[in-house]
């Protein structure tokens, strides 16, 4: 009966685990002196997190990538407004609600080391300060996953390299069984191989249920691991597309999207002139125009979504 | 000229393991010579001992025979970091920042895509690419004879990666500058050195 | 959003704060100062007086008027802890300096001196140093210079240390920038505001410690108009039910205190850039 019951209440939950649309955030600043202005960083920006699948959001540093992951947690700065919608299985995620699943339901791969406990070993960091067996045993299992030896575990902060802090840091995230991972940026400074055996962590993440929100600038990682792919540009978002239309340069929808894909090393290391716009001189279209060699009148506006091949962009020259 | 690591020894703490031993290495002018390690090896460190900011345990530095430190006060082997923003003091605007180098030239400013308006910025206004682009050109002074790039481009997205590497390449060869490039990915450096040196 | 008063934004309510603050304090040092000679007279037909629209804040046994004699006290506290405040600050940044940058023998001589004198009791040494010194202005400037300064040389010194560490401090001495260059360049700008905001969250120590050394005895001499000579005298007359002689003079310096601490805070929420966009 009881069972029946939970499977009952799976089965009518939405396979839509976060749902983000027309998300903006801005920062208030002063501007030299003492007048105060709004710095509006991202703009319109949607993204969809599916139950049991990875999304990996790629972009540029200053694409609003890291603020997204902010967000979603509740935990952007305090000058920082946030307006649109951000809905979390069937609800709107609002800042109470963000406030009681932070760390349980949701959890946060953080971006930087920095965001270890410098004075604490290892071990209690990732059972955060649980002392039971079943936390140690678990630890041990996890820090073995990573191929860090259980001594370890009594180790600090400092004593680790990057790289294996950088592990440490997944690893705190396991400990509970979230719903929602969002990992900002979790592997740069590892070895591929590295870095794989990160990735299949939240594959196996994923596998048991959970959404994995994973925020990065790798394209390879994530054309690898993940099940869906979102093009950050200037604050908005450009593309959702499978990882698999990263297999070939045609099946990808955005002229930003194809740029990045033919920077790749291994795909011809070809760099497009021109830099990201800052904030506060973003165009009103699409933020890409002033480096599209096919902007048009069209551009300048803003560009409504088009649905093709199964995946979305915002673009008024692509074509199905 | 020739930058030469002859024998280097290095651990932090007196008791404890040893980061690097008995470590060789030798680049030419002409070089733009890749290093792949494990993490945990220690690229950081080296290219700080190669730079001339740590100093060996054992072992020396040579630059054409003769130690870093007979250079003078400008190292002529600059090292660019991984974090742009941590070797930029927040309070100096970009045009003190590129004053700092060593009279570098216009052209560099221009071929890196720095754009004038950046200049009367803070760091805080800029994102991390447009910062190690700065940071690049910082290092390209008249003076400098060998570059070390410490996982530059790691933090950068796709497009400006390719950018800053496609312009590395050119001023590296341009200048006769020997480069020191360390990565974990293997594809980049295959694209960017002359050679590649597993540790 | 917040509507806020006047429509003004958190740094502009902060600094018109900053101003007030410090146009205040600037006010009664300078009236006190011009009001000195009358602080003096003394007038037997108006003595004994309770607060009333000519003498706000009464008279005292000998008639001379408590408001001038409190704002000659107060700009004469003021003075001294502007001196002693800004002597004590020097002797903070140059120690917590020298024990960052001139190797570990004079660091821990250093920082043994200021365990030193912050192991013993501020008021004990104070004392004792202005009374070597021969009490008076001299004394009690003396002691408190010498007593003050140890929190602010401890986070300077933290400061500095910090700063040598920092990569971009690293960068410039390959990139061949000369040491000078550096001290003005990068560890200026950074320890400047630090010093700013020390120093002036100093005074209102300075101004308590003068005032008490002064209300014991072992401060400025009894003919100077100090709040510490006004206190103390005034504790005679209090059973006499003449509350106007202490209350007064009290208030003011705690105002003064307060207002020296709201001038530090809001100048350090202003230079924090963990808060300047509030």
């Amino acid at each position: 009966m009881e069972i029946e019951e939970v499977k009952d209440r799976e089965e009518r939950e939405p396979e839509e685990l976060l749902h983000i649309e027309h998300l903006s955030v801005s920062f208030e600043q002063y501007q030299g002196g003492m007048e105060k202005g709004d710095l509006q960083v991202i703009r319109d920006l949607n993204v969809t997190i599916r139950k049991g699948e990875i999304t990996a959001v790629v972009g540029a540093s200053g694409s609003g990538k890291s603020l997204l992951a902010h967000a979603v947690l509740g935990i952007l700065p305090y000058n920082a407004t946030r307006r649109g919608k951000i809905n979390y299985r069937g609800q709107e995620l609002t800042q109470e609600r963000e406030a009681k699943l932070r760390g349980r339901e949701i959890v946060l791969v953080p971006q930087s080391i920095g965001f270890l406990d410098p004075l604490m070993k290892i071990g209690p960091q990732i059972r955060k300060g649980k002392k039971d067996k079943a936390s140690r045993k678990r630890v041990d299992a996890i820090l073995k996953g990573y191929s860090l030896k259980p001594e370890v575990g009594e180790l600090y902060p400092f004593e680790l390299s990057g790289g294996m802090n950088r592990r440490v840091l997944v690893s705190t995230a396991l400990m509970e069984t979230p719903r929602l991972v969002i990992a900002d940026e979790p592997t740069p400074g590892l070895e591929m191989k590295l870095a794989r055996r990160v990735m299949e962590h939240f594959r196996e993440l994923a596998d048991q249920g959970a959404g994995v929100l994973l925020i990065t600038h790798d394209l390879e990682l994530a054309m690898e691991t993940a099940d869906w792919i979102v093009v950050f540009y200037g604050g908005t978002t450009l593309e959702e597309a499978r990882a698999s239309d990263f297999q070939e340069e045609k099946l990808l929808r955005h002229p930003y999207t194809r740029a990045l894909w033919r920077a790749m090393p291994q795909n011809g290391f070809a760099a497009i002139p021109g830099t990201q716009p800052y904030a506060a001189h973003m165009p009103t279209g699409c933020p890409f125009g002033p480096r599209c060699s096919r902007c048009t009148e069209e551009c300048l506006q803003p560009v409504p979504w088009k649905e093709i091949r199964g995946g979305r962009v915002r673009c008024a020259h692509t074509e199905e | 000229m020739l930058l030469e690591a002859r024998d280097i020894t290095f651990c932090y703490d007196k008791n404890n393991r040893k980061i690097l031993e008995n470590f060789h290495l030798q680049v030419e002018s002409q070089e733009r010579v890749g290093l792949v390690a494990p993490s945990g090896f220690g690229k950081t460190t080296l290219c700080k001992i190669l730079a001339g900011y740590e100093q060996p345990e054992g072992g020396e530095v040579l630059l054409d025979g003769r130690p870093l430190s007979s250079y003078g006060r400008y190292c002529p082997v600059q090292m660019i970091w991984q974090h742009p923003e941590q070797v930029i003091n927040p309070r100096l605007r970009m045009k003190a920042v590129l004053e700092e180098g060593d009279q570098v030239e216009e052209r560099i400013v221009g071929e890196l895509g720095i754009e004038p308006e950046w200049l009367s910025r803070y760091p805080g206004e800029l994102s991390g690419g447009e910062l190690q682009r700065f940071c690049i050109a910082r290092a390209l002074g008249k003076r400098t004879r060998f570059l070390l790039a410490d996982e530059i481009s790691t933090m950068l997205d796709l497009i400006t990666q390719s950018q800053i590497w496609g312009f590395l390449m050119e001023e590296c060869t341009r200048r006769g500058i020997g480069l020191v490039a360390v990565s974990h990915s293997q594809p980049l450096l295959e694209r960017v050195c002359t050679r590649i040196q597993s540790l | 959003m917040k509507k806020s008063f006047l429509g003004w934004n958190g740094r502009k309510r902060t600094f018109v704060l900053f101003t007030l603050a410090l146009v205040l304090l600037g006010v009664v040092t300078l009236w006190g100062q011009l009001g000195a000679e009358k602080a003096l007279e003394t007038d037997f037909s108006r003595k004994d007086l309770a607060p009333c629209l000519a003498y706000p804040f009464g008279t005292d046994w000998m008639g001379r008027d408590m408001f001038l004699r409190t704002l000659t006290g107060l700009s004469m506290s003021i003075r001294i802890g502007l001196l002693a405040a800004g002597v004590s600050a020097l002797v903070a940044v140059v120690l917590g300096t020298a024990a960052a940058t001139l190797g570990r023998r004079v660091d821990s001589v250093i920082t043994w001196v200021i365990d030193l004198v912050m192991g013993i009791p501020h008021i004990l040494l104070l004392i004792l140093i202005s009374y070597a010194c021969g009490r008076g202005f001299r004394g009690v400037v003396t002691g408190v210079a010498l007593t003050h300064w140890t929190s602010l040389a401890r986070v300077m010194r933290g400061e500095v240390l910090q700063l040598k560490e920092a990569p971009y401090i690293q960068m410039a001495e390959k990139l061949g920038t000369k040491r000078l260059a550096i001290i003005r360049k990068h560890m200026l700008p950074h320890l400047f505001p630090q010093f700013l905001v020390g120093l002036i969250l100093m005074f209102p120590h300075a101004i308590l410690h003068e005032a008490s050394i002064t209300f014991l005895g072992f401060g400025l001499s009894p003919e100077q108009p100090a709040i510490g000579v006004i206190l103390s005298e005034s504790m005679k007359y209090l059973a006499m039910g003449k509350w106007w002689l202490a209350l007064f003079p009290g208030l003011l310096l705690v105002l003064t205190v307060v207002l020296f601490d709201v001038a530090g805070e809001s100048l350090r929420r202003l230079l924090d850039p963990g808060s300047a966009h509030v």
